[in-house]
This record gives structure tokens, sequence and C-alpha cells, in this order.
């Protein structure tokens, strides 16, 4: 094991890891195309012909949720930093709570495709149509870039390709495959994907949950002893604050991460076009049940996964392996069940990582087909068919555009998990607040909606560019190196990392200020339709029957 | 795409006279009781979480179970509350907000509400 490491830099058998992701490429492939017989309509190309069963969605929110950094960030984080990589799980899955109480089921019933349908709705549809298409896009893009530098970083590791040539070509054949699914199975080859992909993470989970467990005769508590036993030097990975523990500046970071991560997921833009696939609200309900039980449980199961991983692998040998905290969720797989067992996670996190970005793109190619093109620019008339032949072309830009960013950002070095807790906070600034005062306040207004919207995206972006983040976090006394995006420069004058804390108070604040401060009256007929149609569902859009 | 006309089936003061209706407003509160104060209670308690685990580490470090401490307890719970909310929530819908709603969209569909007569009835509303 030690030597082959060292001689390839990777761990196991790379034939073994590329056939196993193969075979999950082929059969996705098969029926990608057969789902794809049944696309005729901008409804099935969006939004799966909203046919797919509860249970289904279910799973491919799931499948869409955990991405690669939830499955391999997650459990790295538990094996080296212990309790505080914990605390990401939870924030993850609470944050599912404010989706289902507040938000699935009334924009099921009044969305076509897009989270702009419903901003939209009882405002003036232009500008209103074009902030949420551009904050849709952002966070899109900002996910699917930490998507698509993971591709690149796994592939070292798993692999046994190293070099930047190299790792650029994993990375556009990842985009390539996903270009193909969206644009050949729309929604509906996009969802089977999902499911496919979240059955095996979770199944696979499961198996080395047991498995680690099982070494350590069922006792939680003797497992956890082993974790601390092989932990880094000083380091006690059982009690808080082993990664953000050390100042007062890095404590309010953690804060501001937390509420970044509970407040984001119901504003993410791929996340709710989920919610459209079903047939009814009541549908949409059943899926955010379903989805909160199976992404809970795949946290627990992570949480034995990651303190297993500290305590069969060692925190040592994880970070000096390539990949460092991303390789411990696979090191255990090789340490456990050899060869075979690497091969099927490592399949799996490759699977992982296509589902997330196909549906990603799906998201933001909807947005800008169905919200800028036909809605704004074209002003509703277009002719049959042809939003999504726009739609279809926006896949295939927007794909090679990741490809491009996604080679770029691997090259920089750009941490995954920052740009995914970047994209939740974007999500929680830009978009939760309107959505909540859309839904919950009939006096809210264009303007408010357009100063929150703006207000949030140019605040959490503009912060993250004056953070630590991009310039001037301290140097690494080892590495010589700092965790900057930009070296030996120095242009940062906000202390936090996540700027959660700050400008999604300040969107809410925005959005309510606007709204006071405007001269408009609400329209109070379209108020009404919008209210009436969310709570009863009456006027929502149907199922396609084939 | 005929999805546009379908839409347009209510007229804009049949919304507006289903808005006034007490049947509605009864639907608003019934979904208010619960979704508002559950939302605040399951975010204060993430978030006390989240400032324990940052402020009072050794409160958090304190072992009750062998190597299980107070803070991984807590966390634990988390996940304990968030399944039973969630179950709290489908239970309370089925039982008392999805009967008013079906039974409004219903009479939406047959245009009960155009003529101003919707308002007096809460059928469904007494029925759940």
């Amino acid at each position: 094991m030690p030597e082959l490491l060292a001689a390839e830099g990777s761990i196991g058998e790379p034939a073994i890891n590329i056939s196993i992701f193969g075979v999950f490429v082929l059969i996705t492939l098969v029926i990608t195309f057969r789902a794809s017989r049944n696309n005729k309509s901008a409804a099935d190309y969006y939004a799966a012909g909203r046919n797919i069963s509860p249970t289904q969605n279910g799973l491919a929110i799931a499948g869409d949720y955990l991405s690669a950094a939830s499955f391999l960030g997650i459990a790295g984080a538990i094996a080296v930093y212990g309790y505080d990589g914990f605390l990401y799980s939870i924030g993850f899955l609470v944050a599912w709570l404010v989706a289902l109480l507040l938000v699935a089921e009334l924009m099921r019933n009044t969305a076509r495709f897009t989270m702009a349908d419903v901003l939209a709705f009882r405002m003036r549809q232009a500008p209103v149509r074009m902030a949420a298409a551009i904050s849709t896009l952002v966070v899109s893009l900002f996910y699917l870039l930490a998507q698509m530098a993971g591709a690149g970083g796994l592939v070292t590791l798993l692999l046994g390709v190293s070099g930047d040539a190299a790792q650029a070509v994993v990375v556009t054949i990842v985009g390539a495959l996903m270009i193909f699914y969206v644009l050949v199975g729309g929604m509906r080859g996009t969802t089977y994907v999902q499911v496919i992909k979240a059955s095996l993470l979770i199944i696979g989970a499961f198996v080395m949950t047991v498995w680690v467990l099982g070494k350590y005769g069922f006792n939680l508590s003797s497992l956890l002893g082993g974790a601390q036993d092989n932990a880094r030097a000083g380091v006690n990975v059982l009690a808080p604050g082993a990664q953000y523990g050390a100042t007062g500046t890095s404590k309010l970071d953690f804060v501001s991460l937390g509420l970044a991560l509970v407040l984001g997921t119901a504003g993410l833009p791929h996340v709710l076009m989920r919610f459209y696939t079903v047939p009814t609200a009541k549908d949409a309900r059943r899926s955010v049940v379903w989805a909160i039980w199976l992404i809970g449980i795949f946290y627990l199961f992570s949480l034995v996964i990651g303190y297993g991983a500290g305590a069969l692998v060692g925190a040592d040998r994880i970070l000096k392996a390539p990949g460092a905290v991303n390789a411990a969720a696979p090191l255990l797989a090789f340490e456990l069940g050899g060869t075979a067992l690497l091969g099927i996670i490592s399949g799996v996190a490759f699977a992982t990582i296509l589902a997330v970005v196909a549906g990603l793109t799906i998201t933001a190619s909807a947005s800008f087909a169905h919200d800028v093109y036909a809605s704004v620019i074209k002003k509703g008339n277009v002719p049959p068919n042809g939003e999504v032949r726009v739609a279809r072309v926006t896949a295939v830009v927007i794909g090679a555009l990741s490809i491009a960013l996604g080679i770029l950002a691997l090259q920089a070095g750009i941490n995954i998990a920052f740009l995914v807790a970047l994209a939740f906070a974007i999500a929680a600034s830009a978009n939760l607040p309107t959505i909540l005062y859309t839904l919950f306040w009939r006096r809210f207004t264009t303007q408010g909606a357009l100063w929150s919207i703006y207000g949030g995206l140019i605040a959490c972006v503009g912060l993250i560019i004056f953070s630590p983040v991009v310039s001037g976090a301290p140097k690494n006394p080892t590495t010589g190196v700092s965790p900057s995006l930009f070296q030996n420069v120095d242009f940062h004058w906000f202390p936090l990392n996540n700027p959660g804390l700050v400008s999604i108070p300040l969107s809410f604040f925005l959005g309510w200020l606007g709204t006071k401060l405007s001269k408009e009256q609400p329209d109070e007929l379209k108020s009404a339709e919008l209210e009436v149609r969310a709570f009863t569902g009456i006027g929502a859009e149907k199922a396609v029957q084939h | 795409m005929s999805e546009p006309n379908e839409r347009r089936l209510l007229s804009p003061e049949e919304y507006l006279a289903a808005q006034n209706s007490a049947e509605f407003v009864e639907l608003k509160r019934r979904f208010r009781r619960f979704a508002f104060p559950m939302t605040v209670a399951f975010l204060v308690w993430y978030l006390l979480f989240v400032l324990l685990s940052t402020y009072a580490h050794d409160f958090m470090s304190t072992d009750v179970i062998g190597t299980i401490n107070v803070g991984l307890i807590f966390g634990l719970l988390q996940f304990v509350s968030t399944f039973a909310i969630t179950h709290l929530y489908v239970s309370h819908a089925n039982r008392n907000t999805d009967p008013i709603a079906d039974e409004m969209r219903n009479r939406l569909e047959h245009h009960e509400f155009a003529r101003g007569d919707g308002t007096g009835t809460t059928e469904g509303a007494s029925r759940a």
C-alpha cells in the first residue's frame, strides 16, 4: 500500500476503477437514450413531463444534493478534523426543513420551469426575471466549478493519472458526458442518472459503515476512541474546535458558514427545479420527505466512515495522500476491501460528479432559455420548441464554459468545499429572502425583489473577493503556500471566509427597505392569484400524459 | 404549448374572492400556525448547537458514555429532531391543511367563487 502510493501517486488498480466507472456510464447512457424517446415538449425537457414518482424524485434529490463535496469532503473533514466536519453535515440536513415547511409545495404549485417563474409572478416581469436568472446562473456556475475541479482532483488519486494535461483531459471527458446526458435525456435522463447514482452511493456507504462498525464490535464509543488514537498530535477529533476553534475570527467564520448552510439549500435553483418534476404539490412534499430520510441516513453513515478513516487509515496518511482530505473515504475503502471495494467507491464518486453536473447544467440552461431568451428577449413570442432548442444550445455553452473554468480552477488549486459553501452563501443571500417575501408578504414589490436579489448577490460575491479566500491569508509555515487564490498579493479587508453572516441579513433588510421605499403599489389581483394557487394548487401545471 | 391558456381558466376576480373567503383564511392560518413557529424552533435549536459548538468547547467535550460526549449527542439529536419535525409536518398537512386545499381546489375548478357565492361556505374547514 505505501509502495503503491509512492510509486504512482494513486491507490488500487486504476484499470478496475476505470472499468467500474465505464460500466456505470454505459448503463446510464442506455437509460438516457430510452428516456429520450418521451422528450417532446418543454415540460418533458425541463421537468421530465412532471410524472416522476415521489420515491424516484426523493432519490434524485438525494443524488443531486450528495455531491462529491458531501461524500468525499465531509468524510474527509470528519477523519481529519473530527467534530467540526460533523457540523457540516448537520447544517446540510437541517436546511431541508426550510425547503419542506416553507418552499417546496408552494413553489411546485406556482412555477412552470424555473425559480424566476414564481419570483416574477406578481412583479414587473422583465427586471425580476432577469435578476432571478442572473442569480441562478451565478449560483449554478459556482456549484459546477466545484464539481468539475473535484473531478480533476479525484483522478490523480483514483485513476493514476497525474499532470495538468491528463487532469484537463478527464475534466473534458466528464464535461462532454454531462453535455450528452443533458442534450439527449433532458430532465428525465438526468433524473434517472441521479436515481441510480444515489442508490449506489447509499448502498456503498452502508456497506462501508457496517464494515467499519463490525471491526469495532458495533461499539461507537470504541470506534471514536480508535479515531482519537490515530489523530494528529495535539488534535482532539472528538471535541469541537479542531478546525475552527483557533481564534475569535475563525469562530465567527464558523457561525457564518453554519448560517449559509442552513439557509442555502432552499434557495438552490437546481434543488427547486427538482420539485417541478412530480405531478402534484403533495408529491413534492413526499419527495422531500424521502430526500430528508435518505440524506440524513447518508450523513450518519458518513460520520462512521469519517471516524473509521481516521481510526483505520490515520489522519497523517490521509493528509499525505494525493487529494489530501478528499482521499479519506477511498483510502478507507482500500483498507477494508482492497482494490475491489476501492474500485466500486471510486466509480460511485465519479458517478456522483457526473450526476450533479448534469442536474446543474439543465437548471442553468433552462433558466437562460426560459427566463432570459423566451421571456425577456422574445417577450414570450417563441415558436414551438424554439425555447427547448435554445436550452440545448445553452447547455452546450454552459458545459464548455464549465470545462474551461473547471480546468482553470483545478490548476489554480481552488478548494472544492469552499466553492460549494460559496454557492450556498450566494443562494441564501440572493434567492431565499425574495422567495420567502414573495410567498408570504403581500406588500412585497418589484423594487424590494430587485434590491434583495442584486444586493444579496453583489454583497456576497463582493465580500468573497475581499476576503482571505482570494488574497492575503497567512502562509502555511510548513509549505510556504497561502491558502488564498492569489499568492503574494493582499487586498483583503473582510476578515471572514464565508460572507453569509453579513450578506444574508443584509439581503433580507434590503428586500424590506426596497419595498417600504417603493412608490408602486403591489398588484393585488396577481398577488391574490399567486397566493390562492400556491396554497390550493388550482391551476398548477399538470403531469404530461404519454 | 397550450398550458398558458389553461392557467388563465380562472378570472382575477375569482382569485380575489377565493383569497378573501373564510376557508382560505382558515387554510392559511392553519399552515402558518404550524410552519412559522416550527421554523423558528428548529432554527433556534440549530443555531444554539452551532453556538455551543463554537463558544462552549468544554461543555460540549464532556464525556457521557465512554468517548461519546455532549456535543456528539447534541449533534445526533439534530438528526432526531429533523426526522421528527418532518413526520409532524406531514401529519399536520394531511390532517389539517390538505382537506381544505383539496376542497377549495375542487370548488375553484367548478368556478364556485365566480359570483362571490363562495365566501360564506366553509365546508372544507368544518369537515377537516
